[in-house]
């Protein structure tokens, strides 16, 4: 026996009380700490951003005489007209629309692109057994260690000599082959029992019935959270942007807002802000609209 | 409705053999059951007339059609799968129109066949549901729903109940034979489970280590097993065995554990031989004390069962005798003295092969004669 021993009910009873209390106080201290420590961690996130939107509502004088302004200002609505029609006149000559619009159609094609060719090549490593089968795998694995950054001068020679610099498809083609979106399907079509493979074939599905009817609509939350991520991957895209556009007629917006940053004094850091701001709204908005599809990619484990 | 026939299957992946030839003839319309512990090639087997799986060495013919290198497709076959293996995002009309669609069947047809097959099973209700919102005894019903629809050949069944509880076990058991035998659809149906394959079967395949040990009716197989595996394997509880000698005459057989037996028929052509004794615990009798021949059961452990109990001793020879008696139930450690009928006694030899016994008729009339 450890501790001391209750001699009557009656104390036994005070003691669980105590103990009751006791864990009551701990329990409200241990909520005040969680709520402080995410208050903390939230604000640590969130003061950029604010600090970034409210930069876009002054005016450049502000900005430029070193002030932070942490309330709003009075040039929201032409700070943002300016950058969305005009951009940074001194800098670039493209208004923040354009770029937006680049940065769309190069997010939009690298995300649905690499949805399309991971999804069958997955479906062919798992699915089929063919000579070279593991070949095929362990290259489409290698390449994960070679990301654009490794594997850059080479990428640039190929993409110059076949003429793509400045073109849609010289920004958005090598970045498509994806090892990483091929593996995470092939760990998903991995978990679809055989016998539904079995009972497709003798239902009479040919192969690729069988991906068309059964692969792809199991796969719809998988992709839909694997679009989100692609989709911010190639709106944030940096390096490869800046070696492939020389021009402004394929610039993207990430690009647009560093070649805005010119020198300290001739930075329009209104625009910057405004353009800042405006750069941040559709992956955003895509996070929030596929909000519901995304978690249940992620989480959903029931088939 | 089809034959089906087997011819010398073999299977092997590797070194390793897991078929050693089955040779089997399936009439129409009869239900045969595989039964056999797991790993014995059962499913191997099933799989292979389904086409999932090619055999090594063998033919299968379907209706008398070789289709040995057909797709599963191209065999007019519907197989119901443990797991049911339903498309979880297609409702439970889809589920069981999606092998009409592809065979591409007129829309009406179809929709007039799920129904009809909707309403034999009681799924009605449901055809528009999705999987993950039925039971687990709905589920198991889409998946024969969908064999049913097709209106194949030959039903292959893998296991389908095993993933039930047992209440609903029993219920779906006598279902399946019911539908079965209003379809007339020649069924092959796998379990390991021996009430399922005593009640379902026409016939039953017992099956051990890649061979089919014996192929009769359930109760051939209860009464006179081929050998000492099926007779192990068939009936619960399992059927005692114990050590005996038969004399140089061959009509008596002396037990170890210390009693000597005059069999009601010599077993043909095996004299003065050591033999295993098999009965089966619902046979063992239990006696009066002081009764001449009776041997002294040391009571182990008594499992009362509700209507009967479960005796498990210990003879003088140190084998262990389990006794099903339904007026019975004795006190752990007491002594109770049995006796074993001649006429219920399995006699099996060296090589655990069953001894026929010359006279077998006649004694099974005498044991009716004395019933």
């Amino acid at each position: 026996m450890h501790g001391p021993v209750a001699t009557t009910k009656g104390e036994a009873i005070a003691r669980a009380e105590e103990a009751a209390e006791r864990a009551d106080a701990l329990r409200q201290r241990a909520d005040w700490l969680t709520h402080a420590i995410l208050i903390l961690g939230v604000a640590l996130f969130a003061l950029p951003i604010w600090i970034v939107l409210m930069g876009s509502t002054h005016d450049v004088a502000t900005i430029s005489r070193g002030e932070v302004p942490l309330l709003p200002g009075p040039y929201a609505i032409e700070n943002y007209v300016a950058a969305w029609t005009e951009g940074s006149a001194r800098t670039t000559r493209v208004p923040v629309s354009a770029m937006m619009l680049n940065s769309f159609v190069m997010a939009i094609l690298i995300a649905v692109g690499k949805i399309a060719i991971s999804i069958l090549s997955a479906y062919a490593v798992v699915f089929f057994s063919f000579p070279g089968r593991m070949l095929a795998f362990w290259a489409i694995f290698i390449t994960l260690m070679l990301p654009v950054e490794v594997r850059i001068f080479p990428t640039f020679k190929v993409v110059s000599d076949l003429g793509m610099i400045n073109t849609y498809a010289g920004l958005i083609v090598p970045l498509i082959a994806s090892a990483t979106a091929t593996l995470l399907f092939r760990q998903f079509f991995l978990t679809i029992p055989d016998e539904l493979v079995e009972a497709a074939k003798i239902d009479g599905a040919g192969p690729m019935r069988f991906f068309q009817d059964v692969v792809v609509p199991l796969s719809v939350t998988n992709m839909a959270a694997l679009f989100v991520i692609l989709f911010v991957y190639g709106w944030n895209q940096y390096l490869w942007p800046l070696l492939i556009t020389t021009t402004g007629d394929v610039e993207t917006i990430v690009i647009g807002i560093v070649r805005m940053i010119g020198s300290e004094a001739d930075t329009d850091w209104h625009l910057v802000m405004a353009t800042t701001v405006l750069a941040l709204l559709p992956p955003v908005a895509v996070v929030i609209l596929m909000q519901r599809w995304f978690v249940k990619g992620l989480v959903e484990t029931e088939k | 409705m089809a034959t089906l026939e087997l011819r010398g299957i073999r299977k092997s992946f590797g070194d390793v053999h897991v078929l050693h030839g089955i040779d089997l003839q399936v009439a129409e319309g009869e239900f045969i059951v595989i039964v056999g512990a797991s790993g014995c090639g059962k499913s191997t087997l099933l799989r292979i007339v389904a086409g999932l799986e090619t055999a090594t060495e063998g033919r299968v013919l379907i209706g008398g059609v070789d289709v040995t290198r057909l797709e599963p497709k191209d065999r007019d076959i519907a197989m119901v799968f443990q797991n049911y293996a339903l498309y979880p995002h297609m409702s439970v009309f889809d589920n069981m129109a999606y092998g009409l669609r592809i065979r591409g069947l007129p829309r009406a047809e179809i929709e007039q066949r799920v129904r009809r097959t909707a309403e034999m099973l009681g799924l009605g209700e449901l055809l528009r549901r999705k999987p993950r919102e039925l039971s687990g005894g709905q589920r198991q019903r889409v998946a024969m729903g969908r064999a049913i629809v097709r209106e194949p050949k030959l039903f292959l069944f893998d296991e389908p109940l095993s993933n039930l509880d047992a209440k609903l076990r029993v219920q779906m058991r006598a279902e399946i034979k019911r539908l079965q035998r209003r379809l007339g659809v020649t069924s092959l149906y796998v379990t390991h489970d021996q009430v399922e394959a005593m009640t379902l079967g026409d016939r039953l395949v017992v099956m051990n280590g890649g061979r089919a040990e014996q192929v009769a009716t359930p109760m051939e197989v209860w009464r006179e097993p081929a050998n000492m595996y099926v007779a192990g394997f068939i009936g619960a509880p399992a059927m005692n065995f114990l050590h005996g000698r038969l004399c140089s005459e061959g009509n008596a057989v002396d037990l170890r554990a210390g009693c000597a037996i005059a069999l009601a028929a010599p077993p043909a052509g095996v004299k003065d031989a050591e033999v295993t004794v098999g009965i089966r615990p619902e046979h063992v009798r239990i006696v009066g004390n002081g009764t001449v021949g009776a041997i002294p059961l040391k009571v182990d452990l008594v499992e009362p069962l509700g209507a009967e109990s479960l005796i498990h001793g210990i003879l003088p020879s140190g084998e262990g005798l389990t006794v099903r008696a339904s007026d019975c139930s004795p006190f752990a450690g007491t002594t109770l003295p049995v006796v074993l009928p001649a006429e219920h006694l399995h006699l099996f030899g060296e090589d655990g092969r069953r001894l026929r016994l010359a006279h077998a008729r006649s004694a099974t009339a005498r044991v009716r004669a004395g019933a």
